[in-house]
């Protein structure tokens, strides 16, 4: 089996996609001719032509707006947002149009989109380039919001995003790009929205995450593991719909919650998912839910020590992880 | 007559649909004041410019992406006054939405009427997108965005005029300029004296219309269709109008302008020029017209009563549609 990138594996799902259904087009800034600033989709238009990877004027309203509109007279667009923080200017088009068509329209309408964008920082991407927005759109009925945390899980939950007959958000973590690699077959397949993994079994303290923090919370259960504490990792894969039955699964398995994402605290998926807990499991817990996140500050800064300041790392997982098994 | 392919029948109709609309209007705003219908967004003066375009369309074919004036353009492109009547009145069988949204936001997916939101210029870009479509799968539609000169301060009007210029998009923007955005008017909007004028920075043609005009706006939109079909790319038209009553139910026109601007424009209410024009050309006369009247009037009240019967939403349904597949 192939040993891909994070990056790579996305790419060649987004070729295999183009190949099996020729409604499929993409588009964004600087998708085309450059591939990208990250060069996901690079090589795309040499193959497909300029008519399915488009290159856009630099507009996100745009860019959604018309991905709406195209996917309601029979495309199935895959817009990209060149980076998660520049969503904004999209924010009506994605929240109050595409995620309420299917609602306002009795059902008569639907919207097919899947909107690709990197998020995350560690990159020296300072407020405006490292901004992780899924909480944002976790809030929203209607949308579907995806996070992949390896290159197998980009390939499979991209696949499904874009069979899905309504708008999906994937987010990428650009730290991710390159350093995560791991074998992803060739052949398509398709993992479920909505369904979380457990990418680690484990008996002490149950880890609760999605994206780029999966892949540090396993670091600092390797780390936890020499020093006798069983952590369990469980990687929510989309963050909406969430899984609830996984969550409340891990809940009663350990007794201890942590849950991590590098999203600031307040308003943050963990609240979300504290709050399961708290409903369906909570006499099965055996210390307070924790939660680990980036912290209440506007975005992440650009200086090194303050970047590191602000981003979840493997240490401060471990060290997290350790006092609640301690508890 | 010009060469432009209107027979007298389907001059007839455009009248037809026109006085049919402006019935309707009439009907909901009676309803409004009774307390039988909460709220009411009027097209009201609108008429030839909605039905004149809406007759240059390839109708239920080509996509049209109204905003809340247009009730004479969904009527004239397919929507029965059955429909409407239920979409007012919130009921279970509104084609528009089910109930779920407010009277006013029209949407028919069969008809190729888009479904659109409170936001102006929103449907700019959808026109865009739909066009995008268009051009990639050839499916020889044209799209056609609706909007009133207010919305042209929004991003998304500029975004879409640009986006649509630059990939040729089989698109029309069709603003409704009546001058006013509720209370404001539009020199608060613009600085320059016409809507057209900006079509000029986006590098297509900006044609200006006599909105009053049914056989004027057919042939600018007719035009703009061909050339959209053509390859050639989109066109935006300014349709020059003036909305007769209030913005809606709500609203108080008195506030913002005097009874004599109202009744100075009122002397160009598009229905009476129309009709005296047909008069004059020998396709109405007294007799068709009659028959006409009474024949919208059984229209109408059939659309009431019926909707008035219609059954309202279960409230089980609340939370049907919100995904396609979970």
């Amino acid at each position: 089996m192939a040993v891909l990138s994070y990056l790579e594996a996305i790419r060649e799902t987004l070729r295999q996609e183009l190949r099996r259904d020729s409604r499929i087009i993409i588009y964004g800034e600087d998708v085309g001719v450059r591939g990208g600033v990250f060069r996901v989709t690079e090589g795309l238009q040499k193959e497909f032509g300029e008519d399915r990877i488009i290159d856009s004027p630099l507009a996100e309203a745009a860019i959604v707006g018309t991905a709406i509109g195209a996917a309601i007279n029979g495309l199935r667009p895959v817009p990209e947002i060149q980076f998660a923080d520049f969503i904004f200017p999209a924010m009506n088009q994605i929240v109050q149009e595409a995620a309420r068509i299917r609602y306002r329209s009795n059902g008569t309408f639907a919207v097919p989109i899947v909107i690709r964008a990197p998020y995350g920082g560690g990159v020296h991407g300072a407020l405006y380039h490292s901004q992780s927005v899924e909480a944002f759109f976790a809030h929203v009925p209607g949308l579907k919001v995806v996070v992949p945390a390896t290159p197998y899980d980009a390939k499979g939950l991209l696949a499904a995003a874009i069979q899905d007959e309504d708008p999906v958000l994937y987010f990428e973590h650009k730290a991710a790009y390159r350093s995560l690699k791991g074998e992803v077959p060739e052949e398509r397949y398709l993992i479920p929205i909505g369904q979380a993994d457990r990418k680690r079994e484990g008996t002490d303290v149950s880890v609760i995450t999605y994206g780029l923090m999966v892949s540090y919370a396993l670091k600092a259960a390797d780390e936890l593991e020499k020093e006798g504490i069983s952590v369990e990792v469980v990687d929510l894969r989309t963050v909406r719909p969430l899984d609830l039955s996984a969550i409340i699964e891990t809940a009663r398995k350990t007794g201890k919650v942590l849950i991590v994402h590098e999203d600031n605290l307040t308003g943050g998926i963990g609240g979300e998912v504290s709050a399961l807990i708290a409903e369906h499991a909570l006499f099965d817990l055996d210390a307070p839910i924790m939660r680990l996140a980036g912290p209440d500050v506007p975005a992440m800064p650009y200086s090194a020590p303050l970047e590191h300041a602000f981003m979840v790392t493997p240490e401060k997982i471990r060290d997290k992880a350790r006092e609640l098994a301690k508890f | 007559m010009s060469d432009n392919g209107l027979t007298p029948e389907l001059m007839l109709d455009m009248y037809y649909h026109m006085a049919l609309a402006r019935a309707v209007d009439d009907r909901m705003w009676i309803l409004n004041r009774q307390g039988r219908a909460p709220v009411v967004y009027t097209s009201n003066g609108h008429e030839a410019a909605q039905v004149g375009s809406a007759f240059a369309l390839n109708r239920g074919e080509d996509w049209i992406c109204p905003y809340y004036r247009d009730l004479a353009l969904v009527l004239a492109y397919g929507m029965t006054p059955r429909e409407v009547m239920l979409h007012l009145l919130g009921r279970a069988d509104d084609p528009n939405s089910g109930g779920r949204q407010m009277p006013a936001h029209w949407g028919h997916a069969k008809l190729h009427i888009l479904t659109g939101g409170s936001v102006v210029a929103t449907q700019d870009v959808h026109a865009a997108g739909l066009a995008l479509a268009s051009k990639v799968l050839k499916d020889g539609r044209v799209s056609v965005a609706y909007f009133g000169e207010g919305s042209t301060s929004q991003g998304e009007f500029h975004e879409a005029l640009n986006f649509a210029a630059v990939h040729k998009l089989p698109v029309i923007f069709f603003n409704e300029n009546n001058g006013y955005a509720i209370s404001v008017p539009a020199r608060k909007q613009m600085v320059v004296q016409d809507v057209a004028a900006r079509a000029q920075g986006y590098g297509m043609p900006g044609v200006i219309v006599d909105g009053n005009d049914p056989i004027k706006v057919y042939e600018v939109v007719k035009e703009a269709a061909d050339r959209a079909r053509r390859g050639e790319g989109p066109t935006l038209v300014e349709a020059k109008t003036y909305r007769f009553v209030p913005h809606s139910s709500d609203d108080d026109d008195r506030a913002y302008r005097s009874r004599e601007e109202v009744a100075e424009a009122k002397k160009r209410d598009p229905l009476t020029l129309f009709e005296a024009y047909l008069k004059k050309a020998e396709i109405l006369t007294d007799d068709k017209l009659k028959a006409m009247q009474q024949q919208i009037k059984d229209v109408v009240n059939d659309a009431t009563e019926y909707a008035e019967k219609a059954a309202l939403p279960d409230p089980a349904t609340l939370t049907d549609h919100v995904y396609g597949s979970m």
